[in-house]
């Protein structure tokens, strides 16, 4: 019971739009495709509804090739960026579309059409034209709608971009309680890392139509595969050092000791060393230890909720973050010492 | 919960109008002056004269002399003008309904084609506007006729035991007919279809509706205003016509249009030939209103 995608290639002319994308999703869980825009996402996307066809590879579902089967006959949901709501028909003629088309009659259509707007919480606009709606109500309409023939797999592309902020943050908890609820395998085409970490089990990060990595939203913040994917996943400080033994990276020849490594890295090859500004702490004065590095305060940024200090380092700006009670005593232009903690430490190769 | 708010505007006190000085109220309308000078000029003058015309009583031999009678409406009412503006209705109705049928697949698909490929369509379209009435009449004529026509061609590679005259007849005259309109129907719909948003049809491919359901259950009725335009634009443009059906179809396929000028210019006769031209603009006007009526209640079901 799983998605396959097996070295699925895209081109449209000379643009690689998707570069030898191999994924396996196993069933019910809420996916994440993520990055920017151009990265490739939502083509892989409109692979798997069968949209588009791929110019090398294949997608199966349980088992099932489905790369050349056409896109009405594949049984999935989608939720468009657009949402392509029906505008001729009222919300009920919307939802209910789907069973029309397969014959469903008029008192089971209803019936159903009901039950799904109960569903996305939406009472009392069945029989309203869509153009009387807010958008997060035609929002929960496209969701209702693309649910109504109990979908093998429910995709969506960019589902709550068009939403303001305070009601994207709602939706997108409400989209993930419902995912839960039904156990239905969902696939979301993002560009918004907090809306990938607020939903998602799995996160893809893709970037110039490459795979960069495929993980828990909490793994690909910890322990990011590459500079790409620690700059996108949050704010990262990405410092350039040199690798020095099994434990230590050289940056401006201040020792830093580092907790992991990965595999293949030779002695002295040159790395970059993530570090979240969270973890990152300031000190005033000069420190002489390992770990540290010396700088002066370039600026200070006092959020109310955070404190963000920016911290010259030689060429290199370190941004820390703390919060107010935790506050070190420093202003622009002081002479500081910033710390690296080893556990904070993640070496990428360069 | 779904009342709309009451109207929030507040009802200006009695003369608040008249108050303003003339001044401010002429330079708000200086901008109009001009289209409703040229209107004026060009539009409604030359329409009220033929209008007045349509009353005055034709001279014999001469011209025609100011007066008002109703006799060049009443002869209108024969059986022979009848007929030829039952069959004017008859023929521009069915011809804009086949233009409007390949106008509408043709442009769909002209729009999901390559940016490149659609201007090079629409130039070859915008070409064919610049064609007369008369050019088209009389190629169309020698195109189907039995000399030089295609029918020869057909014959050439067996599909005709011998070459054929398909004109003048009913057909050739639809065929003509359908060729004058259908740039126009493409130039109408263009716009409507390029601005469809493509995720449309493909929502509707993903609740399962195969494309030729989902051309007909989601693009024809989300254009349906589109279309009842593209509609009138022709069936209007094909009242109009009075030289295709003398090139291209018999005595009995004359529109009232060759009627009235037949009227205007080969009897004399204006009076009756303007009291025609109004008579067949109101029932023009007429049946573009009942179709506009007919679109907004289907609308509302």
């Amino acid at each position: 019971m799983a998605l396959r995608i097996e070295h699925v290639s895209k081109s449209f002319g000379s643009f690689q739009a998707l570069i030898d994308v191999d994924l396996e999703f196993p069933q019910g869980k809420f996916i994440c495709l993520l990055g920017p825009s151009g990265c490739g996402k939502t083509t892989l996307l409109r692979c798997i509804a069968g949209l588009e066809a791929p110019t090398a590879g294949r997608i199966l579902l349980d088992g099932q090739d489905l790369t050349h089967a056409p896109a009405h006959k594949r049984g999935f949901g989608m939720v468009f960026q657009s949402l392509a709501l029906f505008p001729h028909l009222t919300v009920g003629e919307n939802v209910a579309y789907g069973l029309k088309v397969r014959g469903a009659d008029q008192a089971q259509r209803r019936k159903r059409a009901e039950e799904l707007l109960d569903l996305v919480r939406l009472k009392g606009v069945i029989d309203r034209p869509i153009s009387q709606l807010s958008g997060g109500q035609r929002q929960r309409v496209a969701i209702g709608r693309a649910l109504a023939l109990d979908p093998k797999l429910f995709l969506l592309d960019e589902p709550l971009s068009a939403l303001d902020a305070k009601l994207r943050e709602a939706m997108q908890i409400e989209l993930r309680l419902l995912q839960q609820r039904l156990g239905i395998s969902t696939i979301v085409v993002t560009h918004d890392q907090r809306e990938a970490m607020t939903m998602s089990d799995i996160v893809v990060i893709m970037d110039h139509g490459r795979v960069q990595q495929v993980a828990s939203p909490l793994d690909s913040y910890r322990s990011p595969s590459n500079a790409f994917v620690a700059d996108f996943i949050g704010i990262s400080n990405l410092v350039p050092g040199t690798l020095r033994g099994r434990d230590t990276v050289l940056v401006d020849s201040r020792p830093i000791r580092v907790a992991r490594l990965p595999d293949g890295i030779a002695d002295g090859a040159p790395v970059t060393l993530s570090v979240r500004p969270e973890e990152v702490h300031v000190r005033p004065g000069r420190e002489n230890g390992e770990n540290y590095l010396a700088g002066q305060v370039s600026f200070v940024r006092d959020l109310g909720a955070s404190v963000e200090i920016t911290v010259r380092c030689g060429d290199q700006e370190v941004l820390a973050v703390t919060n107010p009670r935790d506050r070190p005593a420093v202003q622009i232009g002081d002479p500081v010492a910033v710390e690296l903690p080893a556990a904070a430490c993640v070496v990428l190769p360069s | 919960m779904s009342a709309q708010p009451a109207s929030q505007a507040v009802p200006l006190p009695d003369g608040a109008v008249e108050s303003r000085p003339v001044a401010q109220r002429l330079r708000e309308h200086l901008p109009l002056i001009y289209p409703a000078l040229m209107l004026g000029i060009f539009f409604v003058v030359p329409f009220g004269i033929m209008l007045a015309v349509s009353f005055f009583h034709r001279v014999e031999g001469a011209f025609f002399e100011p007066a008002f009678e109703l006799a060049n409406y009443a002869r209108f009412l024969s059986a022979f003008f009848g007929k030829a503006l039952v069959f004017s209705l008859w023929i521009s109705g069915l011809a804009a309904v086949v233009v409007t049928c390949v106008a509408f697949p043709f442009t769909y698909f002209l729009t999901r084609m390559r940016r490149g490929s659609q201007v090079r369509y629409l130039v070859f379209i915008l070409a064919v506007l610049s064609l007369s009435e008369v050019i088209i009449g009389f190629s169309w004529s020698t195109l189907l006729s039995r000399t030089a026509g295609v029918s020869n061609l057909l014959y050439y590679v067996g599909l005709l035991a011998q070459p054929t005259a398909w004109t003048p007849s009913f057909g050739a005259l639809l065929v003509g007919l359908c060729y004058l309109g259908f740039s126009y129907a493409v130039l109408v719909l263009y716009p409507a279809l390029s601005r469809l948003d493509p995720e449309l049809p493909e929502a509707s491919r993903m609740l399962g509706a195969s494309p030729l359901r989902t051309f007909f259950s989601v693009v024809v009725p989300v254009l349906r205003n589109s279309i009842v335009s593209a509609l009138i634009m022709v069936f209007v443009f094909n009242l109009g016509a009075f030289l295709l059906p003398q090139v291209l179809g018999r005595p009995e396929h004359w529109t009232l249009s060759v009627l009235i000028t037949d009227q205007a210019v080969f009897q004399s006769n204006i009076p009756f030939a303007a009291a025609m031209a109004v008579f067949l603009m109101l029932v023009c006007l007429a049946l573009v209103a009942l179709t506009l009526v007919f679109g907004q209640q289907r609308r509302a079901v």
